[in-house]
């Protein structure tokens, strides 16, 4: 019995059509479709798409969440041994359809999956949640893409250990793996050398992680006219996290109304951090969110104002790429709402 | 400077009443190697007894715990001798003719001296990681005298390893290698009239010096007490480092290492090739700040005076010594020469971690080792020269690595040179 492959693409390696039919809604067809075909040959019987689910690329990006619903109703029900998406070379909402209805069923079913893009397509934002096949930036690289796709899902579906990135061609995904490279070590350093030194390409070998620092804006001339809101990576939440913050690698964050709250008391605010004893921040959650000395300062004209909302989220295991989006977007809310100093707390 | 290094192939060794190198074959008198060995005051008074068994590639045979490995070497011709300022007087080696037994090696192993000596396997998974695997090796097994203090024992073993690497390297005087090669680096106004055209590269070579069993002498000098310097490249190629590491075997450089410094046959590799390579720098890692500016600023200062285009940077160990990497990096980057690293990880055992304790964007090209956290399972292997007793205690094990079936389970920091950071092995990792 050969194994049983679901294969997600989108309305253009359906043959549907381009841009203009980006509308299409989820559609589920028998067999393989499209890249498929180029799977099947390269597995050999060995494993074969047994269902293909089309879906247009704007329709996934305007009802992800139903799109996602129906999408993983359909692969539920057929229980493939592994799920695979595109490739989708640098199509940007492609990519991210892939990469994130991956994530939804590894995640919800606990299905293996894998799928291609070019490096830097959006959808590769999630390289560190779902195995990625590294490919070029347009449709001509089908034929490379196909067999090391091909190639690495038979390995997901065997069991078998995957190699490091650069063996099995996936986007390094932030698990460091060993293998045994052709040159010893130093011949790749002076090799590497003489390539610095000539100003040819080289590829290190360990990428220094990079901290994303951000300068300081100047100091607020005159604090006691200025709107001051609070802001804080440590899970203080109002009491019963209405909103599900999770307590660790946190989705979304909150936004309180705190208009008219003189302190936070154990009663009504609490943490939804997971990372750290939360005995301390539950007993008084000012400890970690100071809304009775901003109330002060308020009191004592320091401050203009503290903001009528504050924000928060759980910075547990959070990936620096949805601390940046959150922070993205509730920014904004801050400078409508001419909010001129924000301070931040982290536990 | 010209070095020429002659190799005596060795493809077998044999206990035998005569000591001599025949046909390719070490036959060695382990008595008489002995007595040598025990005419030096310290080995009399901290080591109790030694004995010599033979390990061959392939065999199914751990050693553990490993201290160090060691080439059989004699000086043929030119000044100084083997292991200068240690064993040899301390004239400046690195010229002439030098004799080498090579596809052998001494292993000094035994009743631990520190805490985390290594395991070399000869078959197996195991034999994968270490380069050692692939040697005949002559080992010296010791065992301390009762009491004595471990500082003490680490002294009288590592002088009993290179006594004897140096009675088994005059076994090869006047044996006719089967290989000669000659090795020369110039002066820096003769280098760049011959290459006028090429990069000036150097070889930033740190040495381990945090101290308490992780040491490295230079002509017998402590390394924690150096000054960053200028050596020959020849001069590390003729027994002029020598290891005194007793501490996480994965990464620390053993006296072979020095002596076959895979930097050093690679630079000489592209010499005249594709680069000037101008010498090398040695430089320390001592665990104070300002030791630690210090050094990093003379290594970068001497790489400017000698107007180096390029550097590779090789590290010893890891963790406190990454930041001696950085700085290293940062200061001949900043001073626009091209830097290239070597090192290795620890990325944990999901090699999910930041694989080192500092960083910066300037160290843009760096080669890895592997990471050694990574676990490994040697199975049960028939024989053992030394003692299981300290697989549990060793750097890269835990309770419980040893298993009751005889198999290990435990991180590659466990095998000696398994994630060298000279670039000894083929080892990676991404």
């Amino acid at each position: 019995m050969s194994y049983r492959v679901v294969h997600y693409i989108n309305q253009f390696f359906a043959n549907i059509g381009g841009e203009e039919m980006a509308h299409v809604p989820p559609e589920l067809r028998e067999g393989h479709v499209g890249p498929g075909l180029a799977f099947n040959q390269a597995w050999k019987g060995e494993a074969e798409v047994v269902q293909t689910i089309v879906c247009g690329d704007s329709y996934f990006a305007e009802h992800e969440k139903d799109a996602k619903a129906q999408v993983l109703e359909w692969v539920k029900a057929a229980k493939p041994d592994l799920f695979i998406a595109g490739p989708a070379f640098n199509a940007g909402r492609y990519g991210y359809a892939c990469s994130n209805i991956c994530q939804a069923v590894q995640d919800e079913l606990g299905i293996p999956v894998l799928t291609g893009m070019y490096e830097e397509n959006p959808g590769a934002d999630l390289r560190t949640k779902v195995l990625i096949i590294a490919t070029t930036n347009s449709a001509a690289g089908m034929r490379k893409a196909a067999p090391a796709m091909a190639k690495l899902a038979m390995k997901l579906m065997r069991g078998e250990e995957i190699g490091a990135s650069c063996e099995d061609g996936y986007l390094p995904n932030g698990i460091r793996r060993n293998f045994f490279d052709k040159e010893r070590g130093s011949k790749r350093a002076v090799d590497m050398l003489v390539a610095k030194l000539s100003g040819k390409p080289f590829t290190t070998e360990y990428p220094m992680p990079s901290f994303d620092r951000v300068a300081p804006n100047k100091a607020v001339k005159d604090l006691s006219k200025a709107i001051v809101a609070l802001c804080t990576s440590g899970g203080i939440v109002p009491k019963g996290n209405p909103d599900h913050i999770e307590s660790s690698n946190a989705s979304h964050y909150g936004e309180y109304n705190i208009q008219g709250v003189e302190r936070l008391t154990e009663e009504t605010y609490e943490t939804a951090h997971g990372g750290y004893d939360p005995v301390y921040a539950n007993q008084d959650p000012n400890r970690v969110l100071p809304v009775d000395v901003l109330r002060e300062f308020e009191r004592e004209g320091k401050i203009g104002k503290l903001h009528d909302f504050f924000y928060t989220t759980v910075g547990n295991g959070t990936a620096v790429a949805s601390s940046k989006k959150f922070a993205a977007e509730y920014a904004q809310k801050l400078l409508q709402a001419n909010v001129s100093a924000v301070i931040m707390t982290s536990t | 400077m010209k070095l020429e290094l002659g190799f005596i192939q060795i493809q077998d060794i044999q206990f035998s009443k005569e000591c001599k190198v025949e046909n390719g074959t070490l036959f060695v008198n382990a008595d008489e190697v002995m007595d040598f060995i025990f005419k030096d005051d310290d080995a009399k008074a901290c080591i109790k007894s030694a004995s010599f068994d033979i390990a061959r590639p392939g065999e199914s045979v751990r050693i553990t715990p490993v201290k160090d490995v060691i080439e059989p070497r004699v000086k043929v011709d030119g000044p100084g001798g083997e292991f200068p300022g240690v064993i040899a007087k301390v004239d400046t080696v690195g010229s002439g003719k030098t004799h080498v037994l090579r596809g052998m090696a001494i292993v000094t192993a035994g009743k631990i001296v520190g805490f985390q000596e290594g395991i070399i396997d000869m078959t197996g998974p195991g034999a994968d990681y270490t380069p050692f695997s692939k040697l005949l090796n002559l080992v010296l097994l010791c065992e301390p005298m009762e009491g004595v203090h471990q500082h003490e024992y680490e002294h009288a073993v590592r002088m009993a390893g290179l006594r004897a690497a140096t009675f088994v390297g005059e076994l090869g005087r006047d044996v006719t290698p089967d290989e000669t090669r000659e090795f020369e680096t110039y002066g820096v106004k003769e280098g760049m009239e011959k290459l006028p055209d090429l990069p000036r590269v150097g070889y930033v070579h740190m040495l381990q010096s945090q101290g308490l069993l992780h040491d490295t002498y230079v002509y017998g000098v402590d390394a924690k007490k150096i000054i960053s310097t200028l050596l020959n490249p020849t001069e590390t190629m003729d027994g002029a480092i020598i290891s005194g590491n007793c501490v996480s075997a994965c990464d620390k450089n053993t006296t072979y290492h020095h002596q076959n410094n895979p930097v050093v046959a690679d630079l000489f590799e592209q010499h005249g090739k594709t680069i000037n390579y101008v010498c090398n720098i040695i430089t320390n890692e001592n665990v104070y700040l300002a030791d630690k500016q210090r050094s990093s600023d003379w290594a970068s200062k001497l790489a400017r005076l000698l107007d180096l285009d390029g550097v590779v940077v090789s590290e010893e160990g890891f963790g406190n010594p990454d930041t001696d990497l950085i700085m290293n990096c940062k200061k001949t980057e900043q001073k626009g020469i091209r830097t290239v690293l070597i090192t290795d990880e620890y990325a944990g055992q999901d090699g999910k971690s930041q694989s080192l304790a500092d960083a910066d964007a300037l160290a843009d090209a760096v080669v890895t080792g592997g990471n050694a956290n990574q676990v490994v399972i040697l199975p049960k292997l028939d024989k053992v020269i030394g003692m299981l007793d300290y697989v549990d205690k060793i750097a890269g094990g835990h309770a419980g690595s040893l298993r009751p079936d005889g198999s290990i389970e435990a991180e590659l920091q466990v095998i000696t040179g398994a994630t060298n950071e000279m670039g000894f092995n083929r080892l990676s990792a991404r």
